[in-house]
């Protein structure tokens, strides 16, 4: 094991030695994140991972948009209506015991297919409440989640990735870098059957949660997985101890991939680093005191710093940068919003029972109810059949036109109200306040209605998508109140980055209203140039292009007095011009409201 | 593997679940603790929501609950697990011709049903009884979750994501306390008392207001940032998942001594006196707050009432509003999705503007 933790470990040996740990204890990590585009060196990794797995244990593929019945189970109709009486299926992840679950392009998973899949890995049994039947199929799997994100909109949902212990990037990848596996299915074998006798110190334990800790990691689930991580590495090597090598690799391959801070150094200051959370510095000094009160914990404190120094080895260089800007926790908790409102998005409607009808062009016909309804005639019928002697007597099920049940769905188009708040110097001197204070209560509308929100906020050269489109009031709340103000106007920006909001709301089959607080005084153009002329001619011809996009836009004027060049500009929008003087909650509400009516 | 079920009624009992983690096992998160012990004393406060972020122990904390709660009465053969001596709630069975007077009764462990996601309607409110009626042509109600939860808790862990016609059923049956079926010409109409806990995750989107309003108490919780509770979590976790037996056994005392506490608390609850001072501060606590109706009061009384007996106490005091307020009334303020100060500040500000601090 120890030369596994030489610093010039390659990513594939890093992917490696993931697989094989993982593969040593498949449910007890979780799983395995995988981000790579489809191609040879994932299908090599996912070889690699099949051959060390049992020659039992299933490897399942997930189809990315599962039915509940078939991955958690359900009726099998035709094995019910063989036999009589009712016959249990089991789904996808009571075949996946023992085994794995391979889900390809996880980034697109919904979250409630996530949960589902979350739940049964938590409980390590289906509870199956479905189609008339009521069971529990214990079951213990590990996920393999093939991640093909391209983009920050496309990730994986949070409530699987908190469940799985690696997280890995093959894209840096590339084919020539591979090798040949570390280890043989013959010593996983062996470390499997090894694993329960893996015993753990207090000190690992100590240093695993102090490290997460150290690097922002809030959720407990995260050391947790780290330590069995540590164990199976043990296991691997044939120990009955973890060491301190087993949990610096640990670290390195559940906790690094997650940090979302970087840990406090010796050389530099406090102060010389990223606004820390407010609570954090006393929280240490109170730590370090209750340690010393409960243990000579002071010997363990290099060993803590040793597997830091390995966790912050295989921080990417990008993220370093990214979290010294602050910005690692923002992004992440953009995705995990946005995950719930996906879910929430792309439904075809609601189904809001069944009725009995005919079987007509677009009709759903609904199996299950349609044999409940034929069910309990079943034997006066076949009696009758038998009486009359007729043609049908020999049919297993007789279903009558009668029985036939439609399922009804109810299509609720959903309206996304995109907010564009000018936060530029002119409207800063004005009342950026008072274009909060009016978002905010355009927000608890949308709240009380149900509707998604997303937020855009241009001032300097650019407008930036603050919020991408959302339905939790808890994140959009503070995006707003994080925002500051001054700088130019890219108004023209500012239209373009709405109208490319808006289109992808549109492709999701929603109606997107558009809402500008704005003074509608532009004075940086398209290409980042200031000047107001051209500016003003940027705006004028990017509202143009959005009007002609067709969808319901509001303009509400900031400015102290009602301003030519806002009236202008929601003519050439053709949105409904509102100054703000005369736009109390009331009308603001009522605009939205009808707009999205 | 044959796999043939019979989607019979099945009261969850104790042999064929896994071991859960213990109650008392679990480190920290008081708040979230307390509030389900108070409405496991009084059932009627309406429920716990648990708001939070991932990794927390909010799942692992109810179903928890299970193996802590004391047995309860309940009538043989009933399938609504009726009380016995108790006519108002009595289903048609226990009330029908055939019942007998006194009915057996037996000890049964109080419901904790978990609602999975991916559930269907027809096994939350109960449908025809597809073996019967495929076997022997038969009309047969098969009652659902909301009939097994009668009496006990139902959870809902990410509630969420729960669809939204199920959630409506979930509020019509928790307001009346009784499931109507009207399906597939079965009528049939039986009691469904239960507390609704739900759990979920802010960040994966809101509650509607009409459902959170529903909740009794509403819990707020995160990850312990301390180090040392930090590592007694995972240890613990680690330990259960190595030995269930023996780590369950190491709290088997404190569990039995938690039960014993509710049991008392369950006694002592219709004994425990509401002074006119404390109704007035709990009016005044609501008023300055500004919350909606009369819920909010009620619920705060109730909740104290069951934190007052809980704790031994036979008079509600200042101290048992102050300690229940926060649960009680944080999500019943007016949203406000711009003061930045969170719900549970609000509330705390007001409670020490009235208490002093």
């Amino acid at each position: 094991m120890t030369e596994t933790m030489a610093p010039e470990l390659t990513p594939w040996a890093l992917a490696s030695i993931a697989g094989g740990l993982f593969a040593v204890d498949p449910s007890g990590c979780g799983g395995v994140a995988v981000r790579a585009h489809a191609g040879p060196v994932r299908d090599r990794w996912l070889e690699q991972l099949r051959q060390l797995l049992p020659d039992k244990a299933p490897m399942r593929r997930l189809p990315l948009h599962i039915a509940d019945g078939r991955l958690l189970g359900g009726l099998d109709l035709a094995a019910t209506l063989k036999a009589g009486k009712p016959i249990a299926e089991r789904g996808l992840l009571a075949e996946c015991d023992g085994g794995v679950a391979v889900m390809a392009m996880a980034e697109r998973l919904t979250s409630s297919t996530a949960g589902r899949v979350a739940a049964v890995m938590d409980a390590h049994e289906v509870v199956l409440e479905r189609d008339g039947l009521g069971m529990r199929v214990p079951t213990r799997f590990g996920v393999v989640a093939l991640d093909e994100g391209m983009s920050e909109e496309e990730q994986v949902p949070d409530v699987l990735m908190d469940r799985l212990a690696f997280h890995m990037d093959l894209i840096p990848i590339a084919v020539r870098d591979m090798d040949e596996p570390l280890w043989t299915s013959e010593d996983v074998g062996r470390a499997r059957e090894f694993l329960p006798n893996v015993e753990v110190s207090d000190n690992i334990l100590e240093a695993l949660c102090g490290t997460a800790r150290a690097l922002g990691i809030a959720s407990l689930r995260v050391p947790f997985l780290a330590l069995r991580a540590a164990r199976a590495a043990a296991a691997l090597d044939g120990r009955d101890q973890v060491s301190e090598e087993d949990a610096a690799l640990a670290a390195r391959l559940v906790l690094a991939p997650r940090a979302t801070m970087l840990p406090p150094s010796e050389d530099d200051m406090p102060e010389e680093q990223e606004p820390p959370p407010p609570e954090e510095p006393p929280e240490e000094e109170q730590n370090q005191e209750d340690q010393e009160d409960q243990d000579p914990a002071e010997l363990d404190k290099p060993l803590e710093d040793r597997v830091l120094e390995a966790a912050k080895a295989s921080l990417p260089a990008g993220l370093l940068a990214q979290l010294q800007a602050g910005l690692g926790a923002r992004s992440r908790s953009s995705a995990a919003g946005k995950a719930g409102a996906l879910q929430q998005g792309n439904r075809r409607g609601r189904p809001i029972g069944t009725r009995r009808g005919e079987l007509r062009a677009g009709a759903r016909l609904n199996v299950i109810e349609t044999l409940r309804a034929a069910a309990p005639w079943q034997p006066l019928r076949r009696a009758q059949a038998l009486a009359d002697g007729s043609s049908t007597k020999s049919l297993r099920v007789h279903v009558r036109r009668d029985d036939f049940r439609i399922t009804r769905f109810k299509q609720r188009t959903e309206t996304t109200t995109i907010f564009a708040v000018d936060a530029s110097g002119s409207a800063a001197l004005h009342r950026l306040a008072e274009a909060k204070g009016a978002v905010e209560l355009l927000l608890a509308d949308c709240y009380i209605r149900r509707d998604r929100v997303g937020l855009i906020a241009f001032r300097g050269t650019e407008a930036d998508l603050l919020l991408p489109p959302t339905r939790s009031l808890v994140r959009a709340k503070r995006s707003l109140a994080g925002l500051p103000g001054g700088g130019g106007t890219p108004l023209a920006s500012a239209i373009d980055a709405v109208r490319e909001l808006a289109e992808s709301v549109k492709r999701r089959g929603e109606t997107p209203v558009a809402v500008f607080l704005t003074d509608g005084r532009a004075n940086i153009a398209r290409d980042g140039s200031q000047g107001r002329t051209k500016a003003t001619e940027d705006a004028l011809g990017a509202a143009k292009e959005l009007a002609a996009e067709q969808f319901k836009i509001i303009l509400v004027d900031t400015s102290p007095r009602p301003q030519r060049s806002a009236q202008e500009l929601a003519m050439a929008m053709q949105a409904q011009y509102l100054p703000l003087p005369h736009a109390d909650a009331a009308t603001l509400s009522s605009a939205v409201q009808t707009a999205s009516s | 593997m044959d796999f043939s079920v019979h989607g019979r009624y099945l009261r969850q009992n104790k042999q064929t679940m896994a071991l859960t983690f213990p109650f008392s096992a679990i480190v920290a998160q008081d708040e979230m603790k307390l509030a389900i012990l108070i409405s496991a004393i009084d059932p009627s406060i309406g429920g716990v929501l648990v708001f939070g972020d991932r990794g927390t122990g909010k799942s692992t904390t109810v179903r928890a609950l299970a193996a802590l709660l004391p047995p309860m009465e309940a009538v043989v053969n009933c399938p609504y697990g009726c009380a016995p001596g108790k006519q108002a709630g009595l289903c048609k069975v226990c009330d029908g011709p055939e019942a007998k007077d006194p009915p057996k009764t037996r000890q049964v462990p109080v419901p904790v049903v978990d609602m999975p996601l991916g559930v269907t309607e027809d096994r939350v409110v109960g449908a025809l009884d597809l073996e019967r009626a495929l076997t022997q042509g038969e009309k047969a109600f098969e009652p659902g979750l909301l009939a097994r939860a009668h009496r006990g808790f139902l959870y809902i862990d990410e509630v969420n994501l729960l669809e939204d016609h199920l959630v409506d059923l979930l509020l019509d049956v928790a307001a009346s306390g009784e499931n109507v079926v009207e399906r597939e010409g079965l009528s049939v109409r039986h009691p469904a008392k239960f507390v609704l806990i739900g759990s979920g995750n802010p960040e994966e989107g809101e509650l509607r207001p009409q459902l959170l309003d529903r909740f009794g108490l509403s819990v707020e919780i995160g990850t312990p940032e301390d180090l040392p509770t930090r590592i007694e979590v995972v240890r613990r976790r680690d330990a259960f998942e190595k030995d269930p037996e023996g780590f369950t056994k190491r709290f088997e005392k404190e569990d039995a001594e938690l039960r014993k506490r509710i049991t008392a608390g369950r006694d002592l609850l219709p004994e425990v006196v509401v002074p006119d001072a404390a109704l007035e501060r709990a009016a005044q606590l609501c008023l300055a707050l500004g919350t909606d109706g009369l819920r909010g009061e009620l619920t705060l009384i109730r909740a104290a009432r069951g934190l007052a007996a809980f704790e031994g106490d036979k008079e509600v005091t200042d101290e048992h509003l102050k300690r229940v307020a926060p649960p009680a009334l944080r999500h019943r303020l007016r949203r406000n999705p711009l003061d930045d100060a969170g719900s549970s500040v609000r509330v705390g500000r007001a409670i020490e503007e009235l208490f002093g601090a």
